[in-house]
């Protein structure tokens, strides 16, 4: 082993040399500490920036601290609140007949023809420096005219020497929607806005007619719904009434782009160097992407022409306590630069982030004992071990529900029979989500009691949202029924000890698996059990996640487990994975399991059109009984996200809905300096017995080598 | 109520393969020379005993039944589940199922978990369900348990090889060696023997009072998995070749005999075949096999059987991504054989081509398909570990060293370190691809004329 | 010479064609390009028209080997398989399906692969010539018998355990080196040491075992015994003659793995986020790309011709005995 050894002596001394001790540092030494850092990863490459396009929480937790949306949620208040962001104030709101004249706001839904949102925008909002907005002295814009030798030297984005602004006028946002309309940006909720935006539907149409001929510049079209009024004014005019519409404004779909930049990267030569804006966004928010390789790092940097927004100075009760409101009123944003690193493994990214090399983490499941502990009262909170190290956890419920669902068109598990009805409730008791929680998210998640999360309006507190099919209520907290109770609805179901009494044959069931990580045998073999609790047999049909989805849409499934990220905190966004007409199988919507209640579709559709209220409430609680009876899911569970963060992390609260949060946070950088040389001086002493097994080895060696020689001498 | 998964199916038509090969190398002079020089030498005999004794488990593995219901209707007797002897035989190995993690030889589980003590909810370590149950103070009288039970099993193991060794040498004493040959290490054997009976006899006093290398996080006995492992990993390594067989002796002695376009044609296949990366073959492969068992859900009854079909998949697609080296090895013997006298002369006097490949080609090449076939068991028991790693290995659902260190990965980053699965498929693999290893050497050293 | 060497070149491209089309099949079967366009528009609802402009912006809405509609030549030049293979062989790689340019990409990739497998290739060379030739040194004692049942051993290992123990040891108990990650320039280092350092001692067991059995086969030989009975000594039979010709069959080896070295190491870089090719294909693989790993595959075709035909080059240089014909 001698050479690997005099490298590693070779690269120590270097090391040595280079790093004041500390020899793991994963960043350059070319770091400047004067700047603030924050340190983070990302496990995926997020794979499209363009916010027509993209949909998911890779890529929203860089888009969103770029594009600014008209709307954003307060960054302390919860329950959420919507609150303005680029727009000047939030927007009106008038109701209109077919002649297009307003009507009073108090008019009854199905009376409404038109609903029209008029939003403003501030004034003096300027994008940042970017080359497709970059004029020459003459005021033409100086890259839109590229020729395959002006690209000759361009690699990446920052090879164009100028850069340039203008100010964000209303015309971007209206230039966004006809971005989405085309079939050519593959915008991923095309079907929801075009059932509602008026002329949606026909722009998109118009486009890919002659896809061909339109050229990327949209400005010469327009959607007859969405109007620029004046510079800073623009309004959307929907079909209907569709109150959650507002809730789409805060969404990245939204943020304006200016047309310079279609433009210009629509230029020949642009995307063979992977410049588009998938890869390049241009915005107005407080940071800009300034390294894309998705391979390696995304850096993001503070944006010099952001609007100085400042911070909240009103919050929760308990936020002042918590030190939440310490830098009330100060201008945003406070780091000067964001550095991602791709982290695929959960290994490394728990031990970069105990060495002080990265700010914030999760817990994954294999780390979990290291970093929580439940107190008696089964509250969480860190180890001493992490306390130490001065690491706080911050915790709040997602606005997610994972739910194991029926598939309700098969023969055995679906229909509306009882002898179904009773099977799936007797699954329900069984397959005991308490131990789920406990074994394979630590604790982490709360057992669903429908589909609707706490802390969204419809949902009720304690014994009030208890599902009785399933629970009942004891002692003040939700107690799961026996698997007695499941065994004798199984025998009612005619299921008696699994055997089917019509057929004599045992009940097999099947279910489909996604995946293969090195959790997913654990987790099968677990939910054999459930089922082996009934006497059932579960077949696991494993399939990736591209075929799971295939046989989904074709309705072949039977047994499932899927989950539901709301796009806004409104019930709504809940409820309707159950409506009827948004079934999987005949209109590729998102209700996964094929349920269908007409009972329940009338009322979902009274229920989407009123605000929260006591009468909203009542039509919710009424639903949730249709569907606890009918059990088209196994309730499954919210799960909690867990958050790390270290001592010098300032005002980091977490926000299951908004992502766009970089820019309150702030870090004591001298802080951080000396916690990373405390924890990571490097363990010298392996070394040094290294270097006296070589020695050892190699006098051995030599004097093997001389014994040799002098007998051979002899 | 018994069944034959496929791979059970190739297995046994792989034993019956060896047994004839063993009557003919019995007949043959030549042949039980060469094989008498393999276990002459010691590590030869060593690892024969062992490599015996891992195919044990495999096979016993490998014998699968429908259990009896316990409670039998008119129609339905037996169960959907399938079990194998080994199940049977390691009986509370597989049924003492735990809650969670707990480390070798633990009585209380590795986990703080909520649990009542006089009426208060406090977090603390639980008892385990089963391991160390039986004691009263564990603290005090584990260490005494267990070396009691180490000593009865080694003891029994002991008494069980007296027995044997008597038996042996009575059958001996009866037929004496001829002279002139070199005696065998018997005292190697016995002693490899001696050692494999102790730690069964060990392993047999104390799978039912502890977990001996713990349990996983479903609290599934880790000895257990990576026993079950074994049939995996022996089967990869045997049905792959198996597989591979026909088609490279049959393509490459044809390349090498009949040159002209049938050594072109082959020649390209096998270039061809060669020059892909042989992951992503199998990537693409394994996928295929999901498309057409979501198209034939029905016919898989079981779990086992959609898992058996996914590894037999995965052990024709290795094997044709590895023929293609002994394809290339046979065509160049055969390309010197051919100049040979007695080839030429029956060529002369009008013998069919097939049949001269038949006659006289194959049996002069077979020391290279043996040599080969056992030089890459170890590699393929190793690559089936790396492939799984990259999710294109075996079902995730089956016991295989690959998934278990698959998942181990994310348990060395607990805190306190989960060790032990990593440990045991540490052991079981490296002993398994040693020994291979080891009688891989000693017969090529045995077959090998370049060696000799 | 030269004729021989474009032989050889043109006996690659039926070669690769049969790659080309192997591959294109086992993919085609596989998923349809219908399910690989959901698989990459996202995550919730996808509508069919959606799918159609995604098939038909990256082409895979013509027909896969024929096209019935088409006329005369075109109806095989207007297929999925015509298209795509085309372009492979002129090296234009076009986009993946995710819509990154993947020549980009490779070019960008490479250097990391690189740095990785040429040190390790070399560092392992030598250590391992080193070792073997001791262990031949002392061939038949105690040293040689032990030296070659710890290679045994350490062959028996699977590359996994050294990765993950490696990294454990080293990365998160002495702290000696970053866990994982990358950086350009000569930061780049600090990563390397530990990855390198894994593939060395992985490759030592097999490496030496294989040198010593070269060295022995060479020792054996008539001319070594010749020089021996001249009086010469052992050390001066060793380096001067044993060495230097055991090193033409050592360095020919060699020479065949010199092309793939690009490709990089599939499991080390993607355990330890080096951002190289290897990971680049497990990251394909995994996300089912197919135009990532139709491009890998090619390129992989086209290198292990390539270290194909420098074997052969590299005989004649080494060995002026043999001649290519």
């Amino acid at each position: 082993m001698s050479f690997n050894l005099r490298l590693c002596m070779l690269t120590a001394v270097i090391f040595i040399a280079g790093c004041d001790g500390v020899w793991n540092n994963p960043y350059g030494l070319s770091e400047g500490s004067e700047d603030m850092v924050y340190y983070s990863t990302f496990s995926e490459r997020p794979q499209f920036l363009d916010p027509a396009r993209s949909y998911s929480t890779t890529a929203y937790q860089f888009i969103q601290q770029i594009y600014e949306p008209p709307l954003g949620y307060h960054y302390l208040k919860r329950p959420f609140a919507l609150r303005s962001l680029s727009a000047e104030r939030m927007p009106t709101v008038r109701l209109l007949d077919a002649q297009g004249r307003e009507l009073p706001p108090d008019t009854p839904p199905n009376q409404v023809r038109y609903s029209e949102y008029i939003i403003d925008i501030q004034p003096n909002i300027l994008y940042q420096p970017h080359p497709a907005l970059a004029r020459r002295e003459d005021g033409g814009l100086r890259y839109h005219n590229l020729t395959e030798a002006d690209l000759a030297a361009i690699n990446t984005l920052s090879d164009f020497e100028h850069t340039g602004t203008r100010e964000l006028i209303a015309e971007d946002f209206v230039n966004e929607i006809k971005r989405m309309a085309d079939p050519r940006r593959h915008c991923p909720v095309t079907g929801i806005l075009g059932e509602y935006i008026v002329g949606f539907t026909e722009f998109r149409e118009r486009i890919k007619a002659q896809q061909d001929e339109w050229s990327f510049d949209l400005r010469p079209y327009s959607i007859s719904g969405v109007q620029v009024e004046s510079r800073y004014r623009y309004r959307i005019r929907l079909h209907g009434v569709y109150p959650q519409f507002i809730f789409w404004l805060a969404m990245p779909f939204f943020a304006p782009v200016p047309w310079e930049a279609d433009v210009f990267y629509a230029q020949d030569g642009m995307s063979q160097r992977n410049l588009n804006l998938h890869w390049h966004p241009i915005g107005t928010g407080p940071y800009m992407l300034t390294e894309n390789n998705p391979n390696l790092r995304m850096v993001l940097e503070r944006n010099p022409n952001f609007r100085g927004e400042t911070y909240p100075s009103d919050g929760d009760p308990g936020d002042r306590e918590a030190g939440f409101l310490r830098d009330a009123g100060r201008t945003l944003p406070f780091l000067d630069r964001a550095i991602y690193s791709l982290e695929k493994e959960s290994i490394p990214r728990w031990t970069k982030f105990l060495q002080g090399y990265y700010d914030m983490s999760g817990i994954g499941s294999d780390s979990f004992d290291q970093a929580i502990q439940y107190s008696g009262t089964g509250e969480a909170g860190v180890t001493d071990e992490m306390r130490e190290r001065g690491i706080d956890l911050s915790t709040a419920i997602a606005l997610t529900v994972y739910y194991m669902g029926f598939n309700m068109i098969d023969p055995v598990v679906g229909g509306t029979s009882e002898r179904s009805r009773l099977l799936r409730q007797a699954i329900s008791i069984a397959v005991d989500y308490e131990e789920y929680i406990a074994i394979f998210n630590n604790g982490r998640g709360i057992p669903a009691q429908g589909p609707i999360p706490p802390q969204i309006f419809g949902a009720h507190l304690g014994e009030a949202n208890l599902n009785p099919h399933v629970y009942r209520w004891r002692e003040g907290r939700a107690e799961r029924r026996g698997i007695e109770e499941a065994r004798e609805l199984l025998r009612q179901a005619g299921y008696h000890k699994g055997i089917d009494q019509e057929t004599g044959k045992p009940l097999t069931l099947y279910y489909e698996a996604v995946g293969a990580g090195p959790d997913a045998k654990a987790s099968l073999n677990w939910l054999r059990k459930q089922f082996a609790k009934l006497d059932i047999q579960l077949v696991i049909r494993a399939t990736d996640y591209n075929r799971f989805r295939a046989k989904m849409r074709e309705g072949a499934g039977q047994i499932f487990q899927w989950g539901w990220h709301a796009d806004y905190p409104d019930p709504e966004n809940f409820l309707f994975l159950l409506y009827g007409p948004n079934a999987q199988v005949d209109n590729d919507g998102p209700n996964s399991t094929n349920y269908r209640n007409p009972e329940y579709d009338a009322l979902f559709s009274q229920m989407k059109n009123i605000p929260n209220g006591p009468k909203r409430q009542r039509i919710i609680d009424q639903m949730m009984e249709i569907l606890r009876h009918d059990a088209p899911w196994a309730w499954g569970y919210h799960p909690v996200d867990y958050v790390l963060s270290h001592d010098w992390m300032i005002n980091n609260k977490l926000s299951t809905i908004s992502y766009n949060t970089l820019k309150y946070h702030r870090i004591d950088v001298d802080r951080r300096a000396q916690k990373r040389a405390e924890w990571n001086a490097p363990v010298v002493w392996p070394l040094w017995l290294a270097l006296i097994v070589l020695i050892a080895l190699i006098a051995t060696a030599l004097i093997g080598f001389m014994r040799r020689e002098r007998e051979r001498a002899r | 109520m018994w069944v034959v998964l496929l791979t059970d199916f190739f297995l046994f038509l792989l034993l019956a393969g060896i047994g004839l090969y063993s009557v003919l190398a019995y007949r043959s002079e030549h042949l039980r020379a060469a094989w008498r020089s393999v276990i002459m030498r010691r590590m030869g005999a060593v690892s024969v005993v062992v490599l015996g004794f891992f195919m044990g488990i495999a096979i016993l593995d490998s014998v699968h039944f429908h259990p009896r219901l316990e409670q039998p209707t008119e129609r339905a007797t037996h169960s959907n589940e399938i079990l194998s002897v080994f199940d049977v035989l390691v009986g509370p190995m597989r049924t003492q199922v735990e809650r969670t993690y707990s480390a070798p030889f633990a009585w209380r589980s590795h986990n703080k978990e909520a649990m009542e003590v006089e009426g208060q909810v406090v977090r603390g370590y639980p008892r385990l369900e089963y391991g160390g149950a039986h004691l009263q103070d564990p603290e005090r009288e584990r260490a005494g348990d267990i070396a009691v039970r180490v000593l009865s099993g080694a003891a029994q193991g002991a008494l069980v090889w007296s027995a044997l060794v008597l038996l042996v040498g009575g059958l001996r004493r009866r037929r004496a060696p001829p002279p002139d040959v070199a005696p065998l290490p018997w005292r190697w054997i016995a002693a490899t023997v001696l050692a494999l009976l102790a730690l069964i006899g060990v392993a047999a006093e104390l799978v039912g009072a502890y977990h001996i290398f713990g349990t996983d996080k479903v609290g599934e006995d880790v000895l257990y998995q990576t026993l079950k492992s074994i049939r995996t990993g022996v089967l990869i390594g045997t049905l792959t070749t198996l597989i591979m067989l026909p088609f490279a002796i049959a393509l490459g002695t044809m390349a090498g005999y009949f040159r002209g376009w049938v050594d072109d044609v082959i020649q390209y296949l096998y270039t061809t075949l060669n020059s892909i990366p042989g992951v992503l073959l199998i990537a693409a492969a394994i996928l295929s096999l999901h498309v057409y068992m979501s198209a034939h859900a029905e016919d898989y009854a079981s779990l086992a059987e959609r898992a058996d079909l996914r590894l037999l998949f995965l052990c024709m697609i290795l094997g044709l991504t590895s023929w293609t080296g002994l394809c290339r090895l046979l065509r160049g013997e055969v390309l010197k054989l051919r100049e040979q006298d007695y080839i030429q002369a029956a060529v002369a006097f009008g013998v069919p081509g097939m049949r001269i490949l038949w006659r006289h080609v194959l049996p002069n090449v077979m020391h290279i398909v043996l040599i080969t076939v056992v030089l890459d068991f170890s590699g393929l028991v190793l690559a089936e570990a790396v492939l799984s790693y990259v999710d294109i290995g075996v079902d995730p659902s089956m016991n295989s060293w690959g998934n278990m260190i698959n998942s181990a990965r994310l348990e060395m980053s607990r805190e306190p370190v989960v060790w032990w699965s990593l440990a045991a498929s540490f052991v079981f693999m490296f002993v398994l691809v040693l020994f291979a290893n080891l009688l891989a050497d000693a017969v090529r050293d045995a077959f090998d004329p370049r060696v000799q | 010479m030269t004729a021989y060497i474009i032989r050889r070149a043109l006996y690659a491209i039926p070669i690769l064609i049969g790659v080309n089309l192997l591959t294109f099949a086992l993919f085609f079967v596989v998923n349809s390009p219908e399910e690989v366009a959901r698989l990459h528009l996202g995550d919730k609802q996808v509508t069919q028209e959606q799918v159609e402009a995604w098939k038909y912006e990256r082409g895979y809405h013509l027909p896969l080997m024929y096209n019935g509609e088409a006329e005369g030549a075109e109806q095989f030049t207007e297929t999925i398989f015509y298209t795509k293979s085309v372009r492979l062989f002129a090296f234009d790689f076009g986009n993946s399906d995710s819509g990154r340019n993947i020549g980009h990409d490779i070019r960008q990739r490479m250097w990391p692969s690189l740095a990785l497998a040429v040190p390790s290739l070399l560092l392992g060379l030598l250590l391992n010539t080193t070792l073997a030739l001791m262990l031949a040194f002392f061939r038949g004692s105690y040293l040689d018998v032990g030296g070659v049942v710890l290679c045994v051993a350490l062959m028996s290992v699977s590359a996994l355990f050294y990765i993950i123990g490696g990294q454990y040891l080293v990365g998160k108990l002495l702290q000696m080196v970053p866990i994982s990650g990358y950086d350009t320039g000569f930061e780049a280092l600090k990563f390397l040491v530990l990855p390198i350092l894994i593939s060395v001692v992985y490759g030592i067991g097999s490496g030496t075992r294989w040198y010593r059995t070269l060295f022995l086969e060479e020792i054996s030989k008539d001319y070594v015994r010749t020089a021996r009975a001249k009086g010469l000594s052992e050390q001066w039979v060793l380096f001067r003659h044993v060495l230097r010709n055991a090193l033409i069959p050592i360095l020919t080896g060699v020479v065949v793995l010199l092309p793939l070295l690009f490709m990089g190491s599939l499991i080390t870089e993607s355990f330890f986020a080096i951002p190289g090719l290897g990971s680049y294909t497990i990251d394909a693989i995994q996300r089912q790309d197919f135009s990532i790993v139709r491009a890998m595959v090619f390129l992989g075709t086209v290198l292990y011709i390539l270290g194909l035909l420098l074997t052969d080059i590299s005989y004649t240089l080494a060995d002026p005995r043999v001649r290519l014909n």
